[in-house]
């Protein structure tokens, strides 16, 4: 199991298999059921016209699935999700991304994807403000605004020709990300939602959920252990594979102050089954709200 | 002289096991956190460990491929994996020529029209050896390749298969692939019914050498059974466990 590397003693281990067994039941059926692996079959009715979407091939006139997921089927449109993968970049999303490269006239970022990034300087807001063409001078300070290893956040501005992205970072929002954690997780755990900016003000910390797996929780004021806690809660649901929104982060530290954990034992055994416990409990009571 | 018996009257070989019984076998997927996909393999007591990173950007620019993935392998033994301590587990020749047939069998298999310009590293470490290596390698190989996603036309799973005492034995363990019998591995992708791996040691004549391989290939579909069903167990694992 990934990452759940935990020594747990055997009522922890037994109170997490229930845990799971019960998120399990609460699971669709449905999608249980349209679990594929690679090359299995994925049963269409052959008559009607449909479209072969992403994760799929033909295979000797069958479809055939080339990754592990769930099929989904939107009108004529059959495909398969993927679980576990590289980030898929949409247009206008959001991401974060760690700088690589000062090359000429732009940033190479790392952002989980099959190739890296590329922010030009001309995507980029000047640190004066001023709306203007870039000048050599602005080039050769290219350093001052980002160096190698620093944390960027961005937007998905479009695809080049070779098939890496265009990042731009022209609003005020974007830029340079100081003073905080970066997060690594899969990307399939980062719902998509209108917001992925969260100021959390009753622990003055800024979180951004960064569509490629990369989590940044910083500081909005001097609130280093709070920062810990928030970075912490993300780590616990990413091993334990719950997809996650700012609400379910900020319930998660609840939890562990109102238990007063310390911030070094949320990552420990015992903790890791209470949020499975409780994830259960919220997932149920969220069904039974829905009927 | 004395010759010894690797197939007793009974059937029996040296293990317990009936001529064409394959070892217990054994898989688990996500044992490396921070690799994109890795798996761990057992077939009896031969143990390797694979992780997969990529598809990401290609390190070396003049390796740079415009229209599809660089696929990249690496084979080694770790120093304890054998009897004697090894001195030298990378580099040497037999890694290298492994390291070549791990990744030409993958490369046919992934689709990698799909990530252009992208590197896909796979690594293999064998952790215990008692036979059957480039096997199990393979099979962790695929497992781990599944896991990150990366898309492929289909599974390959590899079996191998020796011919001692007047029998053709299924997945030989250390003690027979030492006998100087002739040792055949096979791979396949099994859904296609394609051969992608077909490697042999010492002769054979054709017709028991038929007899071999068609025995070797029918092990590659029972590891293909296992592995599907160990992937479609963890797919409906993380699919719940996710939520909505």
């Amino acid at each position: 199991m990934r990452g759940l590397q935990l020594p747990l003693n055997q009522t922890q281990r037994i109170r997490l298999q229930r845990a799971f067994e019960k998120l399990q039941s609460l699971s669709s059926k449905a999608n249980s059921d349209a679990s594929v692996t690679v090359a299995d079959t994925i049963p269409v009715n052959y008559e009607d016209a449909f479209l072969k979407g992403h994760g799929t091939t033909d295979l000797n006139g069958e479809l055939v699935a080339t990754v592990c997921g769930v099929v989904e089927r939107i009108n004529k449109l059959v495909y398969v999700r993927g679980l576990r993968a590289r980030y898929k970049p949409e247009v206008g999303d959001i991401v974060v991304g760690r700088v690589i490269e000062v090359a000429q006239k732009r940033w190479r970022l790392e952002i989980n994807f099959n190739q890296d990034a590329v922010l030009m300087l001309s995507s980029m807001n000047m640190p004066d403000g001023i709306q203007r063409r870039r000048t050599a001078l602005d080039e050769l300070n290219m350093r001052g605004i980002f160096e190698e290893n620093d944390v960027v956040c961005a937007e998905v501005r479009n695809f080049q020709h070779d098939g890496s992205l265009q990042l731009q970072a022209r609003s005020q929002k974007y830029g340079k990300l100081e003073k905080g954690q970066l997060l690594i997780i899969d990307p399939y755990l980062v719902k998509k939602s209108k917001l992925h900016f969260h100021h959390l003000e009753q622990f003055g910390i800024d979180l951004i959920l960064g569509r490629n797996g990369f989590v940044w929780v910083g500081e909005h004021v001097e609130t280093r252990d709070k920062l810990c806690r928030i970075a912490n809660a993300v780590r616990v649901l990413s091993t334990l594979g719950f997809s996650m929104d700012a609400d379910l982060i900020v319930e998660t530290v609840e939890l562990s102050s109102s238990l007063k954990i310390d911030i070094h034992d949320m990552l420990g055994s015992e903790f890791h089954v209470l949020v499975a416990e409780q994830e259960a409990e919220r997932r149920s009571l969220m069904g039974k709200r829905r009927r | 002289m004395s010759k010894t018996e690797y197939v007793s009257p009974e059937g029996l070989r040296l293990d317990g096991r009936r001529p064409m019984e394959m070892r217990q076998l054994r898989a688990e997927i996500g044992t490396v956190a921070k690799a994109n996909g890795s798996a761990v393999f057992e077939m009896g007591n031969t143990k390797v460990i694979a992780a997969v990173y990529g598809p990401r950007e290609v390190q070396n620019r003049s390796q740079l491929i415009n229209d599809h993935a660089l696929v990249r392998c690496e084979y080694s033994m770790a120093n304890f994996s054998t009897g004697d301590r090894m001195r030298k587990p990378k580099g040497d020749r037999r890694s290298t020529e492994i390291s070549l047939v791990i990744r030409q069998t993958m490369e046919a298999c992934i689709l990698t029209h799909l990530m252009p310009r992208s590197q896909i590293d796979i690594f293999v470490q064998v952790l215990q050896a008692d036979g059957g290596t480039r096997s199990a390698c393979i099979n962790a190989a695929t497992l781990a390749l599944a896991d990150a996603g990366i898309p492929m036309r289909d599974i390959v799973t590899s079996c191998s298969a020796g011919y001692l005492n007047s029998t053709p034995l299924l997945d030989l363990n250390y003690i027979e692939d030492s006998a100087g019998g002739p040792d055949v591995t096979v791979g396949i992708l099994p859904k296609l019914d394609k051969v992608t791996l077909l490697q042999m040691d010492a002769k054979l004549p054709v017709d028991i050498f038929e007899n071999v391989m068609g025995l070797a290939i029918e092990g590659c579909k029972a590891v293909a059974n296992y592995i599907r069903e160990v992937l479609l167990e963890n797919t409906k694992q993380l699919e719940f466990r996710r939520g909505l």
